[in-house]
């Protein structure tokens, strides 16, 4: 019935009642789903629509909307590296560059063995440590090519363990 | 945490090198929670008066006197009230709030609760971005531990009076920082701005009344009523009350946020905080408040103070206080080029001139910049931008077509120069241009 | 009458001229209702704001940016500017930002020759392109048989999505990504699933979205435009026929004039491919050694008038079963052929509403103002009491109105029924019964034995906010109690009532809202497109034109027809327009004495067992007029043609030439002549009809006495998709509902 584990549940019922109407939850929900599961299955959207009464059309929609919702899995490492304009100026293109050549993957791809995947973002709000990579929900800032090699290292090994 | 620099004046950052401020032992250690009871003490008009008179303006960009944004809220209302705070920071150039965040929680907490009695809201939602997920976490403890303490929930402090309080994540959307946007984001729907009037303070989130304030206004409430709200006012020139967090980035030797006093000059946070221009170049230009904002060429921005009616009789805005410095090597194409890239990618394509205009400019500024440009296209795109401008639904448009105006008008010899087959400072790449 | 105080006038500028416009008034309405055009794409009135697309951007003295006439309203002492220089050049360039990735493929778009980005193009656009960068193309999609979708052309304008959630409370478009990937989706990721109403494809500025059952037949210019009355329920909305060589290619609402305003059902819009249907028959049929043979016009009616008379010689007895489809002229007709002619008074129709009691009930309460509503009043009403049936599906224009008046004016929908039905999402109040008869009697005051039946009470399952909770009251009869006490304090109440409510039970419905302090109004249910013209025309065993008693000993209804028929006691049926045979199996054992007529468009179940079939028009192919379910009269035009078939006016005028009755030609306008001067309430002013209007007729003749036995009423229970004989020979709803089935398998 529910593609979402016991916690996830109990998680949403308590969201629900955090607001006046339960819609309110919505985008939360979605983005703790997709933390669940890596990203917004059908079954986890008719899921979350039914929790909430809205047709799964308005859930899509939301969906949508927001660019950190996939519908497509992600790697186990999603690596997202800033380019605005902080970051273009202290090498953010080099850096971006660097990872595309490193992990063989382009704008939002997903490598075969699914431990990387690349996205170029905006602005994560780490100008003054510019430039900054973001993978899953960690910040990594100031970064050199040299720095963030270390970096995609320590997550290549944890990824193969 | 960050050590304060000689020249700062810690207002709303002073507890930024404290480190348990971000747990309520510490925060209560370092006056945590005084502004709060003393406002329980106070009438609401009191509360109000008291912001009104620290000419503290909203620092999320707009800078719309906060006092004021309260006084608007009416006093009976058949449907529940609302206080919010607007933590989606995500104004390239920006990355302030995040510390208040990350340092001091709690004054967040703190100037909500007291917003909430000077309006008579009996709930809050703290909207954070979606990225900033360890802030999330952390502002969740945050909450938790100040409802255990009686400062949130029923009858605070024993007060007879209630508030609410919850943190609430976005997830990527820039255009949910503008706080129409926000409330529809907050209902669960798509970020798409709302029709105004009728103004939040009137129907906003769930239509009821509803104050929206940016992370570090709020945070700047607990210090005005402590220490009153003239002692705020004196710290800037007159309308331009109190302390600012400036987030200084690009071709600077040392990045950071510091927080001076509104009307600080910028040459001195650029040399003096700064540590002056990286690797010696000359400086060519600032974008003064965010990526929304005109830049301003060297000669201008040497000479300015920071504060909003100084930026403004410049013909730029003090927006949020992320304050990017562009030296002479860089490809002022380029740097239209990821600005419109931006816009391109976070407008919510609501309106006709936004969603057809960014793409237009970012589709013509990654040809022109890779090398494929034309004569014509200096002035189409200037006028594509005039296009945009104050035509938009939001002010999502004229955030794209200002700084673009800016560059064309300013820098108006580097497209030449680029059409003239002189070497691109920062190579012809283009970049990745389909999103 | 809803709050009719008109609102205060202000004063304002537009271009220098001095205008008035009612307070509260939009700018953009202002400046239309001066004949000052502010052009737009997102507006639409009776929809929510969207000042998306910029188009209507005017100046206004003292605001610093141009603002959308769309969302101003106006006020006093504004001064406005719609053609200065700068308000054109703000629509050039919204036009150029449109058009940046719009494809340029009008030549073989659907919509070329009716787009409004064509239209606006040529009026205020850019004379050439300056956008040079590559067209973001998407290939089209088919989201279900009848809609398709175009990405590159759409405008995002919005209008879909809001007609379809808004006003069809469907909410099967929406909106997906953001900036410039935005896109509308369908309900179901790569389909639709819903009343397939069209209305999207209507109201679509542009070529995005497009019809199935019309794309690439023809280009608009080569059809002539037809707004006729639909064929199908008994609403009466207007739908505008593309004729294309006599042959009707397309329904759609083109011409909003109707009383339908922007609505059409899937019927009115796809169910007319009947008209071509391969099986329609187009020369008469008459029985030789057991099998229908084709024959002459000629021959086959004189077969018919030779038999006729012989079984006049003979006294043999005569039955006629007219039509709810058939125009009131043909109805009045046949009335007239049957009594005067064949000299019978079996003569009956399929009933679907009791209108004669209806009228009686409302003629024994004294004088009072009209006491029926007309369709476009529900739009308005303060209240409404709706007791059976399903308008969702059986009448939707109905129930489009319903909805309206709900959205825009806060109508208190009541609704008192067997079962939910979709309204409730719009409903004040409900009440479920199983017995519909004793809750009215409960209504009108009679003791608490409707509780007995009661199922269920609440308010609006809608989610609204503040979020007000369903609850069922406990014992439910205080629920309806709360109900009645709510209704008995209604100043201006509609009462709309379906087949559930006849005989007894009506009389006590029209006693409960005549008893309420305000003034009551009707409206009564019938199916099909003339069920209440047809019981106006007087198709009754005891009961003439206009409800009064029929000359002579009353006749047999259709059901002792029927029975008839079966005992072989019926010398001779004649059926124009009707199928009773698919209710009323007879066996064909049991026809072997009777001569048998049918005239129609099809060989249906009555046909196939007919002696003599002749082939018949639509509604669509002759003129005339008709009577929707309220009692509102409207002119039918003829649209298109059908080779070998005749209108039953015609038919009837040369079956009475033959009988020797001296009829002469076949007049619908010296038929609706007599109309006028025999049926009470249907002297209504020409001048009004001619011109397009609906005129509501009161057919009240005092006390409608009942001498026939009562026979019961059938409504046909249409489904949304369904409708009767036409409906079974429409290949776009017959694929329409193929796909219905395999969705949910």
């Amino acid at each position: 019935m529910t593609p979402f584990s016991n916690q996830l549940e109990e998680r949403f019922q308590g969201l629900m009642q955090r607001y006046p109407a339960r819609r309110s939850a919505l985008v939360p929900m979605l983005l703790y789903a997709q933390d669940e599961l890596g990203y917004l299955t059908p079954e986890a959207i008719a899921r979350i629509a039914a929790l909430l009464g809205e047709t799964q059309l308005a859930v899509r929609e939301v969906i949508g909307y927001y660019s950190m919702l996939r519908t497509e899995p992600a790697g186990k490492f999603h690596v997202q590296v800033c380019t605005n304009i902080s970051c273009l100026l202290r090498g953010g293109d080099e850096i971006y560059a660097h990872c595309q050549k490193r992990l063989g993957l382009g704008h939002k791809q997903t490598a075969a063995d699914g431990v990387f995947s690349l996205e170029e973002v905006e602005c994560l709000g780490a100008c003054s440590w510019a430039p900054a990579v973001q993978v899953n929900y960690d910040f990594h800032q100031e970064l050199t090519v040299e720095a963030l090699d270390q970096v995609l290292d320590a997550y290549q090994t944890r990824g193969k363990a | 945490m960050t050590k304060p620099h000689p020249l700062e004046t810690r207002v709303v950052s002073r507890r930024f090198d404290q480190p348990d401020a971000h747990t309520l032992p510490g925060y209560l250690a370092s006056d945590g929670f005084q502004a709060l009871e003393k406002a329980l003490a106070m009438a609401p008009e009191a509360i109000i008066e008291e912001v009104k008179k620290s000419g503290l303006r909203g620092r999320g960009g707009a800078g719309f006197p906060t006092g004021m944004k309260w006084s608007f809220v009416p006093k009976q209302s058949p449907r529940a009230k609302f206080v919010l705070c607007n933590a989606d920071e995500s104004e390239p150039g920006t990355c302030k709030d995040r510390l208040i965040l990350e340092h001091d929680p709690f004054a967040v907490i703190e100037g909500m609760v007291i917003a909430g009695l000077a309006i008579g809201a009996k709930q809050g939602y703290i909207y954070i971005r979606g990225e900033y997920r360890y802030l999330l976490d952390r502002m969740e403890r945050a909450i938790e531990e100040a409802r255990a303490a009686g400062y949130l929930g029923k009858n605070i402090r024993g007060r007879g009076l209630d508030f609410e309080l919850w943190a609430h994540t976005g997830a990527g959307a820039y255009e949910c920082g503008e706080e129409s946007a926000l409330m529809e984001s907050l209902e669960g729907k798509r970020g798409i701005p709302r029709l105004k009037p009728p103004f939040p303070a009137v129907a906003g989130y769930m239509g009821g009344p509803t104050v929206i304030n940016n992370v570090e206004t709020l945070a700047s409430v607990p210090p005005i009523l402590i220490n009153g709200g003239e002692w705020f006012a004196a710290f800037g020139p007159p309308k331009n009350g109190g302390t600012r967090l400036f987030c200084l980035s690009g071709h600077v030797r040392q990045q950071g946020v510091w927080e001076v006093p509104l009307g600080f000059p910028l040459r001195r946070l650029i040399e003096e905080m700064g540590g002056g221009m990286r690797n010696g170049a000359q400086l060519k230009a600032v974008v003064p408040g965010g990526s929304s904002t005109p830049l301003l060429p060297a000669s201008v921005a040497w000479e300015l103070n920071l504060d909003f009616d100084s930026v403004a009789k410049v013909g730029s805005f003090l927006g949020s206080g992320g304050v990017v410095v562009l030296d002479e090597n860089t490809c002022m194409v380029r740097f239209a080029l990821r600005i419109m890239q931006f816009y391109r990618h976070e407008s919510c394509g609501w309106c006709v001139p936004c969603r057809e205009g960014t793409q237009w400019l970012q589709a013509s500024l990654a040809r022109f910049h890779g090398g494929g440009g034309r004569d014509a296209d200096i002035a189409l795109m200037r006028e594509v931008s005039e296009n945009i401008l104050g035509r938009t639904f939001c002010a999502l448009g004229d955030a794209a077509a200002m700084p673009t105006i800016s560059i064309l008008d300013h820098w108006r010899q580097e497209f030449v120069d680029h059409l003239n087959g002189k070497p691109c400072p920062f190579g012809a790449t283009t970049l990745a241009a389909a999103h | 009458m809803a709050d009719t105080t008109p609102a205060p006038l202000v004063n304002l500028t537009v271009n220098g001229r001095a205008l008035q416009a009612p307070a509260g008034t939009l700018l953009i309405e202002a400046c239309k209702q001066n004949h000052i055009e502010v052009p737009s794409f997102c507006y639409y009135p009776n929809l929510s704001l969207q000042a998306a697309c910029r188009m209507c951007l005017v100046e206004i003295e003292k605001m610093p940016k141009l603002q959308t006439a769309c969302t101003v309203v106006v006020s006093e002492g504004m001064v406005v500017k719609s053609d200065s220089e700068t308000v054109h050049r703000a629509r050039k360039s919204a036009i150029e930002f449109i058009l940046t990735n719009h494809p340029l493929d009008c030549p073989v778009c659907d919509a070329g020759g009716e787009c409004e980005l064509q239209d606006m193009t040529f009026t205020y656009g850019a004379e050439k392109g300056r956008f040079v960068e590559p067209k973001r193309h998407r290939d089209e999609q088919q989201w279900s048989p009848v809609v398709y979708f175009d990405r590159p052309r759409c405008i995002l304008c919005y209008r879909c999505v809001r007609v379809c959630g808004e006003a069809m409370d469907v909410w099967a478009l929406g909106v997906a990504n953001r900036g410039i990937n935005a896109t509308i989706i369908p309900s179901h990721q790569d389909h639709l699933e819903c009343e397939e109403c069209g209305n999207c494809v209507d109201i679509c500025p542009v070529g995005a979205l497009t019809s199935g059952a019309y794309r690439y037949k023809t280009r608009p210019w080569e059809m002539k435009h037809v707004g006729a009355v639909c064929a199908f329920c008994g609403d009466g909305c207007k739908t505008t026929l593309g004729v294309r060589n006599d042959a009707i290619l397309r329904g759609d609402n083109r011409d909003k004039s109707g009383i339908n305003g922007d609505f059409l059902c899937i019927k009115g819009r796809y169910g007319l491919d009947f008209t071509q249907h391969p099986e329609r028959l187009k020369q008469p049929l008459v029985r030789r050694e057991g099998k229908l043979q084709p024959v002459s016009w000629t021959y086959a009616l004189e077969t018919v008038a030779k038999r006729w008379q012989e079984i006049q010689k003979a006294s043999g007895s005569f039955g006629v079963v007219g039509s709810t489809r058939s125009l009131n002229e043909e109805a009045f007709a046949l009335q007239k052929f049957a009594r005067t002619v064949l000299q019978t008074n079996n003569l009956d129709h399929h009933r679907t509403a009791d209108f004669p009691t209806l009228y009686d009930a409302l003629a024994g309460r004294g004088p009072a103002p009209a006491p029926l509503a007309a369709m476009h009043e529900l739009k308005a009403a303060p209240a409404v009491l709706l007791v059976g049936g399903n308008p969702t599906d059986e009448h939707p224009l109905l129930a489009w109105n319903l909805r309206w008046g709900y959205r825009q004016n806060k109508t208190r929908l009541y609704i008192l029924n067997r079962g939910d039905i979709k309204l409730r999402r719009q409903a004040y109040r409900y009440a479920q019964a199983d017995d519909l008869g004793a809750a009215v009697r409960f209504l009108n005051g009679e003791g608490a034995a409707a509780a007995a039946s009661l199922t269920g009470v609440g308010e609006a399952s809608e989610k609204r906010w503040p979020q007000t909770p369903v609850s069922t009251p406990a014992p439910l009869d205080e629920g309806l109690q709360d109900f009645r006490a709510r209704l008995r304090q209604e100043q201006d109440l509609i009462i709309v009532f379906s087949a559930e409510v006849a005989g007894d039970d009506l009389r006590h419905l029209v006693a409960f809202g005549s008893g309420l302090s305000g003034a009551t109004r009707y409206i009564a249910l019938a199916d099909n497109a003339n069920s209440h013209g047809a019981a106006d025309m007087g198709l009754y065993p005891d009961l003439g034109p206009g409800y009064t008693p029929a000359p002579g000993a009353p006749g047999l209804n259709l059901e002792q027809m029927m029975a008839a028929l079966r005992q072989q006691n019926l010398c001779s049926l004649y059926v124009v327009g009707a199928n009773p045979f698919r209710l009323h199996p007879v066996e064909p054992e049991a026809l072997k004495q009777t001569f048998l007529v049918v005239q129609d468009l099809f060989l249906t179940e009555t046909a196939q067992a007919a002696d003599v079939v002749l082939p018949a028009l639509c509604a669509y192919e002759k003129a005339g007029t008709v009577t929707n379910t309220c009692g509102e009269v409207q002119v039918q035009r003829r649209g298109g043609g059908f080779e070998g078939a005749k209108s039953d006016l015609e038919v009837l005028h040369l079956l009475a030439d033959l009988m020797g009755a001296a009829w002469g030609a076949a007049n619908p306008d010296r038929t609706l002549q007599e109309i006028r001067t025999q049926v009470k309430g249907y002297d209504v002013s020409l001048a009004r009809l001619l011109a397009g209007e609906s005129v509501l007729t009161l057919p009240l003749n005092g006390r409608v006495p009942r001498t026939a036995a009562p026979a019961p009423l059938r409504p046909n229970r249409d489904s949304l998709f369904t409708a009767g004989t036409l409906g079974r020979y429409s290949a776009t709803m017959n694929s329409v509902m193929e796909k219905k089935l395999e969705q949910g398998r």
